[in-house]
């Protein structure tokens, strides 16, 4: 379960640093907004697999 | 404020309805921390934070006022409502008939049930301005709406009140599972949103951003009004015991502490996230801004915004139709959980219709607590003071009674009084839970003492 547990936590990280390289002034709004749907996607794809390992 | 399924303890908290919980049965804190966490943060959160900056809340009542209002809540939690229900260790309704019958807690499940329908309906409302975004003809609710907004706002509201009731009806193990995945990143989406807030306010200074300017000659709300809304908005959980049903499976009293993640992430850095969302739509649109949580997140942080703004709606609504539901089955034993679930699905649909109940979320939560707290105010007498004030400990069960009148009356008239009060006087609802919830603990005193009845002594 070790891949599943880095892209869920990857997914976390594109979720949150885009906004806040945004607020830094280092990314421009629609990247921003792309990468956090990114994050999302695969957030809600690699994180219940996380998961079920994890209770396995 | 929050009303979801505690989701790390999903089948436990379905069982042991009738029994002391076994400590075979009993877990771990790490079970706590995870769901208070994952439980406050919540679709409710998108509708409150903006509301202190539309009551004109300055930046010093947000900062502070939030901070002691949630100490106060997480001390509430670990020292009246953890304690009671480690010794207890049983659910509040068993408790609750223990002490009032069978009857008032019918009583108490119709209420509770009606309110659970209502802030569901709010949680339509927050989903349905989300999934209105893509859609130009959908007219997005202000603060000064009450009414639907028109037949396309009517449609959305409808469309998805139904797949909620139905998703509903089937059980929210799904929706719990969802809820328990999404909580982590729905969190950061929270957090996203401020950021991305920050470079887009014309201002960073706090006063620029909590003005203290209520919008719209709405009533004002100041340090006291925030720190008795945080302290108060989970009243019914904490005051009002219903949180017995989760710590009975805790093996101690100091896992109540665990309140304190759901506190300051949810009640305090969301809150706060939010609140520069709408601080920001303010700063734009000024009087006229909306704070429809769909187009506001949307404008923040696009597609995956939208996407937390439905979750956090629909992870809310679902659970609490459901509870709803099961409070209505409670009362009519015979009519099957399903049907229970379908009235209490449209009754929320109905109320989701109607913005106002969104947009005046903190008075609603503030009725919703200043209701059915005081039932916790009758537990703590039962279970600390009863013998010191000559009570007959669980009153109903030792006399075979199946409705304390001594209860309905401490319950029912500060109540009243409480009402008058709000509708009379527009007094702020959060001011008057705590003296609501002592009275009725004072009145249960004195009418257990005058008209309870003693049970009948047995012969050796």
């Amino acid at each position: 379960m070790k891949i599943p547990r880095v892209l869920a936590l990857a997914a976390l990280l594109l979720t949150v640093l885009p906004a806040a390289l945004f607020a830094a002034g280092y990314v421009e709004d629609h990247v921003m907004k792309v990468t956090m749907l990114v994050g999302t996607v695969l957030w809600f794809t690699a994180a219940p697999q996380w998961l079920r390992g994890g209770n396995d | 404020m929050a009303e979801s399924v505690p989701v790390n303890l999903p089948a436990a908290t379905n069982e042991y309805e009738r029994t002391r919980v076994p400590d075979s049965a009993l877990k771990g804190p790490s079970s706590f921390w995870g769901m208070y966490a994952g439980e406050h943060t919540a679709g409710t959160e998108f509708m409150l934070g903006p509301l202190f900056i539309a009551w004109g809340a300055s930046a010093l009542d947000v900062i502070l006022g939030l901070l002691l209002g949630n100490l106060l809540a997480v001390l509430t939690w670990r020292y009246l409502t953890a304690p009671i229900a480690t010794d207890l260790r049983t659910t509040l309704y068993y408790k609750l008939e223990k002490i009032c019958g069978r009857k008032l807690v019918a009583l108490y499940n119709v209420a509770n049930g009606i309110l659970f329908c209502f802030l569901a309906g709010a949680m339509v409302t927050v989903s349905a301005t989300a999934v209105g975004v893509p859609f130009p003809g959908v007219r997005m609710p202000t603060f000064t709406d009450i009414l639907p907004t028109g037949l396309a706002w009517c449609i959305v509201v409808v469309v998805l009140g139904a797949l909620q009731t139905l998703v509903a009806v089937r059980g929210y193990s799904f929706v719990a599972r969802i809820s328990h995945l999404a909580a982590p990143w729905m969190f950061l989406v929270f957090v996203a949103c401020g950021l991305t807030a920050l470079p887009k306010l014309a201002s960073l200074e706090p006063s620029q951003i909590w003005t203290g300017v209520a919008l719209g000659g709405k009533p004002g709300i100041g340090f006291v009004g925030i720190m008795l809304f945080a302290w108060l908005c989970n009243a019914a959980m904490h005051l009002g015991m219903s949180d017995m049903s989760i710590f009975r499976y805790a093996r101690k009293p100091t896992y109540g502490w665990a309140a304190s993640a759901g506190m300051l992430l949810g009640h305090y850095v969301a809150w706060i996230c939010a609140s520069l969302l709408f601080a920001l739509e303010v700063q734009r649109h000024g009087e006229s801004a909306s704070n429809a949580p769909g187009p506001m997140v949307f404008a923040a942080v696009g597609w995956a915004g939208l996407i937390c703004v439905v979750i956090a709606g629909w992870t809310t609504a679902n659970p609490t139709i459901y509870r709803a539901g099961l409070a209505f089955q409670g009362v009519w034993p015979r009519m099957s959980r399903s049907t229970g679930t379908l009235i209490a699905g449209t009754l929320a649909t109905v109320a989701g219709l109607f913005p106002a109940f969104a947009m005046r979320l903190l008075d609603f939560v503030g009725i919703y607590g200043t209701v059915l707290a005081p039932v916790g105010a009758i537990i703590v007498v039962d279970h600390y003071y009863a013998r010191r004030f000559g009570l007959v400990q669980n009153w109903a069960e030792q006399t075979h009674a199946t409705f304390n009148i001594a209860a309905l009356l401490a319950w029912l008239l500060p109540i009243a009084a409480f009402f008058w009060l709000y509708l009379r006087h527009d007094i702020f609802p959060s001011y008057l839970t705590v003296p609501v919830w002592l009275t009725c603990g004072l009145l249960y005193i004195l009418f257990g003492r005058t008209l309870l009845r003693r049970p009948v002594a047995t012969s050796p």
